[in-house]
Formats: structure tokens, C-alpha cells, sequence
């Protein structure tokens, strides 16, 4: 078998019954694999898979050639044999024992002598230090979380699994427990796979992002390219991308490395695409980031890429930025949405109802199979 | 006051907390975290001798002790003597009416642990074992410790089954709660009432501590 000696972890899930499934994982070591999705879409079952707390009716799991689950063979190790360390949700912390003890009863591994002390630097390691022989219930939410990660880390796992261990604290504290699980990855050669509806939490913490769709795996792959360039109408609109539309394949410019589309009376360039025909239809996105705003006093050079027409639906200020909705040739039906520092919208007077024409960067217009657009 | 019935029936409820704790705790276990077929029937099964008049369950169960039936035969066989109005068949009598006391304590604390709090022991490595020694029974042992004192004491106190398959045989069945029974009868009143007042503070003190373990549960969980 060639992926038996496969580095990282390899799991493969197929079921209809409880809730379908048939998702891919493949996570490297030391790489941090984002599971996202909407509730139900079954982040959590396929995170319980991994650890051994569920079966899937077909499938197989690998972790550094370990094998842990082939159906087909019959294997199947109970979660003590897996060494999976799991951050739950709610952090599962043993009520009766004190922060030092949930670290301790995960180091069976080692003689008792070392295990106070191991338990220690572990919790040392999540900054808690002083804070050994607390309980639980004696402990804020992130507190709780930290132990419930040394707990995790204590086994030395193969992998780390993270259910949701970001929501159910405060804002503040969230921001803090991220960038620490940011600065502890590093000295972390395993596997971490991250299950959140969070896309922005995502985005930011890790280096791969699979896109989940009631249990099946749509897209995996950097945060940046499924965000610029979705697999599918579907994975846009799970991606929270708004700006998804429909066009016509007008034909494509070799010399110039672009495929234009017909939308909506304007003729687009976009980046080559020679899997779609001419006159075929296609599903198309564009990032916000792709969109240019054009100064009212200071046409550039920029206003010949796809300049489109619209006005001002929505303007609303943020914070440091400014969210634009754009009524494209005035029409509520086509909205196009993007962000300008809060100054620009200010400097350009741009209010609710005023026109407005921006560009659509070819190189960010990406085309999509055509998907009938499902009502949001 | 009659030592004898006070030493017989400490010496049941010894016998019967001995033998139907730990049975108790495996099905109380098995009764709160799995779901199998037939348990609302072993679960209603168990409750019936709350409310089942203790005649009748004196009743059936002297039909089954009798030497006519097969586990009464059985015993008569091994044992060389019968089941009936013997110190054995009065400690399967009272294993039997304590079922309730002692399971359904018990099966309300092994419920009140959540199942992630089992899930997480074993991701951390703990055996099937481990996590019962290490988690679930020190979770649970409020609740352990009121099966205990319920039956202990409904041990002391039961009356129409332990008349019913035991008898009022000095030293061999008959028990306090009897010895009062008997001591009212010939108008012996002082040593009814010293025995009276003993199981009346015996059974305050053992609902008090009842109490006490069952607020417990509540605040380790709140």
C-alpha cells in the first residue's frame, strides 16, 4: 500500500446512515487543516471519526502509517489505541479532579513518579502556571480551555483534534486563545485539524481549508485560493462569497490569456478558462478584493478593466472600513459587495443612492460551473 | 430489647449490601449508559417491589423456595435443606425487595455524568476500567452511597416479606422489625418501644444523610 507509509493523516469516511458522509482528509504534519462548514454539515462526526468515538460504516484512517480504521479489512482501534488528542467543545474537563489531575489522567504513558511532573510543564506550556490545583469549576472558560488543550497535548498525540474550542468564550479571550494555538503549532509537528464554522477563524489559523457540505468534502486547499478561486457556485456561497453570478462564455484571447464572458450587457475579461466553450454558461465569482472603487476626481489608468456602472445600495462603516453593496445598473436584483478603508468612502462622498463605477479585476474574475442559484 | 434480632438483622443488611452493591452498580451502569432492547421492561422490573404489596412478593417467593419448584429443589440439593424460613432464602428475599433502593440512586448518578466527560477519558488513554475507577465512580458516589444507606436501612425496616418467607424463628429470621411484632404481641411494651426508637433515629439519620448526598450531586453538576 503506498499511503501506508503516507506522513500525516489520511482518513477516508463513505456512510449513509445517521447522517451521510463521504469526506477526504489529508493533513500534513505540522499543518493546521480547517474543517468548515454549517452546522449539521457533520464537522464534529467526522472530528469523533478521527478519534475513534464513532464508526463510519465504510472507511479507512491513517495517522504516520499507523492504520486506524479500514473497514474493509476490518481494523478498527478503540480511541485509547488511536492517540488522537481531543479538544472537545465544551472542554469536557473531569469536574472532580483538579487541573494537574485532568493533565495527570492523560499521562498513563509514563511511570507515576513523572507524571506531577510532566503535568506541570504542560500546564506551564498554556500559561497556568499557579493555577495546578484548581478545579474546573474554580476556572474562567479560558482556563478550562487551556487545560482541556494540555490534556490534549499530555498523551503526545499523533494528532491534535479541535472541536469548536473557540466558541464558547467571550470575544477577547477568543482573540488570545487564537494567537496562542497560533504561537503553540509551531513547536507542534503533528497533524492539528480545526473544525469550526468560523470562516474567518479559519482563514486566519489555518493552512488548509475543507470545505464540508452535508458530510461531503467540496474543496480543500489554502485559505486564499478557495476564497479567490471556489471549486464550485456551492463552495462560493459556503465561503460566504456574495459576489457569484451568471454569465456566457463570449470566447477566449490566447494572445492575452483571457476568456471573455457576456453579463449582463457588459462584455468581461477574465482569467483564461478553456474548460468552458463558448456560449457555454458558467457561474462566476469575484472577491471583494478584486473589485476597485474609480475615483470621481482621478480616473486611472485601471477604469478600461471591466469598468461597471451601479449605484450605491448600501454603505455602512465598520470600524476601520466601509462595506459597499452595489446595485449594478441600478438594478436591486445584482449586488456587488466590497470593502474601502472608511476614509475613502468619506473622501468620495459616497452615500446610499449616489452612482458609482468600479472595475472588476480580469485576474479575480474566476469561472465556475454553472449551478442554478439557490434563494438565500 | 431483643440483641439477637438487633445482631440478625444487622447481619442481613451486611450480607445483602455485600452482595447487591456491586451487582447493583453494573446494572445501574448498564441501565444509564447503554440503550438496549427490553430496558424499559428490566427498568419497570426493577421498580416493581416499590410498589408490589410485600405479601405478594412473600408470596411468590415462597412458591419458589418451596421444594415443588426448580431453584427450590436446586438449593434443597446443594444444600441439603430448604430455602424456605431459613437465614439464605430471607437474604434472597431481601436482595430481591431491595432491587429498587439500591439501583435507581445509582442509575441517577452514573446518568448525571455526561457522555463527553467518558468520551474524554478514553481519548486520554483511560481503559473501560480506568475510566470507571477514576471518573464515573468518584462521580458517582453520592449515589452509591445513598443505594447503600436506603437499603440498609429498608433492610432493618422490612416487615410483610421477611414474615412471609422467613418466619419468626429466633437467631435464624427473625429480624428487628419483627421482634417489635412479636414484642407487641405479648404486651411487652418497653422493649417494642426501645426497639421502635431505635429504628425510627436509625432511618432519620439514614434519610437525613440521603439528603445531604443528593444535594451534592446536584451542586457537582451545577
Amino acid at each position: 500500500m503506498a499511503d501506508a507509509v503516507h506522513s500525516g493523516l489520511s482518513v477516508r469516511f463513505r456512510q449513509a446512515l445517521p447522517i451521510p458522509l463521504d469526506a477526504a482528509i489529508e493533513c500534513g504534519p505540522g499543518e493546521m487543516l480547517a474543517l468548515v462548514g454549517p452546522s449539521g454539515s457533520g464537522k464534529s462526526t467526522i472530528l469523533r471519526m478521527i478519534a475513534g468515538l464513532n464508526v463510519p460504516s465504510q472507511g479507512r484512517a491513517a495517522c504516520n502509517g499507523d492504520l486506524w480504521l479500514d473497514t474493509a479489512a476490518g481494523v478498527c482501534l478503540p480511541p485509547q489505541a488511536r492517540s488522537a488528542g481531543l479538544v472537545f467543545q465544551h472542554y469536557a474537563l473531569f469536574p472532580h479532579l483538579s487541573a494537574r489531575g485532568n493533565v495527570e489522567a492523560a499521562l498513563g504513558h509514563l511511570p507515576k513518579a513523572d507524571r506531577g511532573r510532566r503535568a506541570r510543564e504542560l500546564l506551564a506550556l498554556v500559561h497556568l502556571e499557579g493555577m495546578e490545583e484548581r478545579r474546573p469549576g474554580a476556572l474562567s472558560g479560558g482556563q478550562q480551555q487551556r487545560v482541556a488543550l494540555a490534556r490534549a497535548l499530555a498523551r503526545e498525540p499523533k494528532v491534535l483534534l479541535l472541536d469548536e474550542p473557540f466558541s464558547a468564550v467571550d470575544q477577547v479571550t477568543r482573540r488570545k486563545l487564537q494567537w496562542e494555538v497560533a504561537q503553540l503549532r509551531r513547536a507542534l509537528e503533528i497533524p492539528i485539524v480545526l473544525v469550526t464554522h468560523d470562516l474567518d477563524e479559519a482563514a486566519a489559523l489555518a493552512d488548509v481549508m475543507c470545505i464540508l457540505h452535508r458530510g461531503e468534502t467540496l474543496q480543500a486547499g489554502p485559505p486564499m485560493e478557495i476564497l479567490n478561486r471556489p471549486a464550485s457556485a456551492l463552495v462560493a456561497r459556503l465561503a460566504d462569497l456574495r459576489n457569484v453570478y451568471e454569465g456566457r462564455v463570449e470566447g477566449h484571447d490566447p494572445e492575452r490569456d483571457m476568456t471573455r464572458i457576456r453579463w449582463r450587457g457588459y462584455t468581461l475579461e477574465a482569467r483564461r478558462n478553456d474548460r468552458y466553450t463558448p456560449g457555454a454558461r458558467v457561474s462566476w465569482v469575484i472577491p471583494p478584493a478584486g473589485v476597485i472603487l474609480h475615483r470621481r476626481d482621478r480616473p486611472s489608468a485601471g477604469e478600461r478593466e471591466n469598468p461597471v456602472r451601479g449605484v450605491i445600495g448600501e454603505c455602512v462603516v465598520l470600524g476601520e472600513n466601509a462595506s459597499i453593496t452595489v446595485l449594478v445598473d441600478g438594478q436591486p436584483d445584482t449586488r456587488l459587495g466590497f470593502t474601502v478603508p472608511a476614509h475613502v468612502a468619506r473622501r468620495n462622498g459616497l452615500e446610499r443612492g449616489g452612482p458609482v463605477v468600479v472595475s472588476l479585476l480580469a485576474d479575480g474574475v474566476h469561472l465556475m460551473a454553472w449551478e442554478a442559484a439557490e434563494p438565500s | 430489647m431483643d440483641t439477637a434480632a438487633l445482631a440478625l438483622s444487622l447481619k442481613l443488611a451486611w450480607w445483602t449490601v455485600l452482595l447487591l452493591l456491586p451487582f447493583s452498580i453494573l446494572v445501574s451502569r448498564a441501565l444509564a449508559f447503554r440503550r438496549f432492547a427490553g430496558r424499559g421492561f428490566v427498568e419497570a422490573l426493577i421498580a416493581l417491589p416499590l410498589v408490589l404489596p410485600p405479601t405478594v412478593l412473600g408470596y411468590y417467593l415462597l412458591v419458589m423456595f418451596g421444594g415443588d419448584s426448580l431453584p427450590g429443589r436446586v438449593f434443597e440439593a446443594l444444600a441439603g435443606r430448604s430455602l424456605v424460613f431459613t437465614f439464605e432464602g430471607l437474604l434472597l428475599a431481601s436482595i430481591l425487595f431491595n432491587l429498587p433502593f439500591a439501583i435507581q440512586p445509582m442509575q441517577r448518578a452514573f446518568e448525571g455524568i455526561g457522555p463527553d466527560l467518558r468520551e474524554a477519558a478514553w481519548v486520554s488513554g483511560l481503559s473501560g476500567w480506568q475510566t470507571f475507577l477514576r471518573i464515573e465512580l468518584p462521580l458517582a458516589w453520592p449515589g452509591v452511597l445513598s443505594a447503600l444507606v436506603l437499603t440498609v436501612a429498608h433492610t432493618l425496616g422490612e416487615f410483610g416479606v421477611v414474615l412471609m418467607v422467613g418466619g419468626n424463628i429466633p437467631g435464624e429470621t427473625r429480624t428487628l422489625s419483627i421482634a417489635i411484632y412479636d414484642r407487641v404481641q405479648a404486651f411487652d411494651d418497653a422493649a417494642a418501644a426501645t426497639m421502635s426508637a431505635l429504628l425510627l433515629a436509625f432511618s432519620f439519620l439514614a434519610i437525613g444523610l440521603v439528603h445531604l448526598l443528593t444535594r451534592r450531586i446536584g451542586s457537582r453538576h451545577g
